[in-house]
């Protein structure tokens, strides 16, 4: 294995960046609590949370963050997910920046809010720490929570690191509150949120500087009473004012208007990102080895990083392998997928989800962005690690070992994804 | 889109009589107070009102004689439920008009 991580004996070493000359802090950090500090460092002003598995340290974090003075927020503890939503989007409504944190059946529960607070354009961030959905019950990790929420609208980021999750978590705050759509910020459950890395966690001024006060598009203000997402109609109609208003078909084409404009936001939030603190997310892809590769591993999320490992093996092999990780997958990267998948003539789509009765989310996606191009690349889709199936990188080669020997015998059906499983 | 007058990006209103528009016409019964029988008018004197405090929709008026806004009235008929002295009648829609 090439990879190597950084060796840090001490539990905190303070740095100097030379090129941005930022002071680098860097902790030792599990994903929940880069999450918890990403939030301290956007000051959030009210947190709702419900535990669940494995999101619980990040509430318990954030509850000792304003317990213990270090954070000046309203902790507002709620009866479950659902209402922890409705607070989140009701304080948001009245001008305070929000935060919530959930996973799996929490999630499920939080749907008809989640709905609700995109449709109301409210710039709530949510850390969904991955896990797999019962019957049966299940605590570990796969990404079928987060990819069911898919068309709730709001902007989904998968982290691949907890470095990522903390960056995250900022950036999802100026892109929320500049195209008032709510961020979901994914990293998969204990795999990232129980286990402990180095993260360099940047100082509060920097953060500052980065990251403006909440402008709300409206306010609720007792002093200028407004109605809000009352009954409406299809139609435009015109309002007791005498203006004509938007129909309920016009306010859904406006959401999906920002989330597709949205791109542009994200890239150039993750500029400025790196031009401050060094580390930048101007792709919404992570791209490795993919100018030469006409072998493409695709995977969002930890996988992402993990395939990095399968295409070292593969590399010493001989093949031409690259890895195209998805970062944000609302919206969906269509034109830098096409672009990046130029060179592809396999490609290999990892899933942690099944959309019963076809394959993977990500997989059928990836082929409807490459509909009517020039990339005419074989595509495989594998579902793997539900559950919190082990997925190691060995597996990650092998298939991709067996999927070329099937091109070569000409036997290669693409129909069905093929299950990574004992069946 | 042919709505551009509108800025908003979520549905947004200034409360106003007649917001949701004329919610009377939803209505398939209407009340109707029998002043004989109706406390207020009876005695003359500003009293009882549990109509204008039971009505959902704020119709009801506590003035003297007790007045109901038709306009928006959907004809619950909780007003009629709730008056001690069975002054308010539900009539229906089909067969009579109100005036």
């Amino acid at each position: 294995m090439k990879r190597s991580f950084v060796l840090i004996r001490t539990n905190q070493v303070s740095l100097i960046n030379k090129k941005t000359d930022s002071k680098a802090d860097i902790q030792i950090l599990d994903g929940n609590n880069a999450a918890a500090h990403g939030a301290k460092l956007s000051r959030i002003q009210v947190i709702a949370a419900y535990p669940i598995t494995p999101q619980t340290p990040l509430t318990e974090t954030l509850s000792e963050f304003v317990e213990g003075g270090e954070l000046t927020a309203e902790y507002i503890a709620v009866e479950g997910e659902h209402s922890a939503l409705a607070v989140c989007a009701s304080a948001s409504m009245v001008g305070a920046r929000t935060f919530t944190g959930t996973s799996s059946h929490g999630l499920a529960y939080m749907h008809e809010m989640l709905h609700w607070t995109a449709g109301a354009r409210l710039p709530v961030v949510l850390a969904c720490v991955n896990r797999a959905i019962g019957a049966p019950w299940n605590i570990l990790n796969d990404q079928q929570d987060s990819i069911s929420q898919r068309d709730t609208g709001w902007i989904q980021i998968y982290a691949r690191n907890n470095q990522e999750i903390l960056d995250s978590v900022i950036q999802a705050y100026k892109i929320a509150e500049t195209v008032y759509v709510p961020v979901m910020v994914c990293y998969d459950g204990y795999i990232l949120s129980h286990t402990e890395m180095p993260v360099d966690v940047p100082s509060q001024e920097d953060v500052d500087r980065f990251l403006p006060s909440y402008k709300p598009h409206t306010i609720l203000d007792p002093a200028n009473p407004k109605n809000y997402n009352l009954v409406t109609l299809a139609n435009p109609r015109v309002n007791a004012e005498g203006t004509l208003c938007h129909g309920y078909m016009e306010l859904r084409y406006l959401l999906q208007e920002a989330i597709r404009n949205s791109r542009e936001t994200i890239a150039r939030v993750g500029q400025e990102f790196g031009e401050q603190f060094g580390r930048s997310y101007s792709s919404m892809l992570w791209e490795d080895r993919l100018d030469d590769a006409d072998i493409v591993i695709v995977a969002m999320g930890s996988l992402a990083m993990e395939a990095l490992v399968a295409a070292d093996m593969l590399r010493e092999e001989g093949h031409k392998v690259g890895v195209l990780g998805l970062r944000v997958f609302r919206p969906f990267p269509k034109g830098d997928l096409v672009k990046a998948l130029r060179k592809s003539r396999l490609i290999l789509v990892f899933d942690k989800n099944i959309s019963y009765g076809l394959e993977g989310a990500t997989c059928s996606e990836i082929k409807s962005a490459l509909y009517g191009t020039h990339v005419n690349a074989v595509i495989r889709n594998f579902i793997v690690g539900l559950g919190g199936r082990d997925v190691k990188a060995r597996e990650l080669a092998d298939a991709v070992n067996k999927s070329l020997w099937l091109v070569k015998e000409g036997a290669l059906t693409s129909d069905y994804p093929e299950w990574i499983c004992h069946i | 889109m042919g709505t551009r007058s509108c800025q908003h990006i979520c549905d947004e209103s200034s409360p106003a009589i007649g917001e949701a528009g004329k919610t009377g016409e939803w209505r398939d019964s209407f009340p109707v107070i029998d002043q004989k029988k109706c406390i207020p008018a009876r005695q003359n004197k500003p009293t009882c009102f549990l109509c204008w405090l039971y009505c959902p929709d704020g119709v009801i008026s506590k003035t003297m004689p007790v007045g109901i806004d038709l306009e928006y009235c959907k004809g619950c008929g909780i007003c009629a439920r709730v008056c001690p002295a069975d002054a308010i009648t539900m009539v229906n829609e089909e067969e009579f008009r109100p005036d």
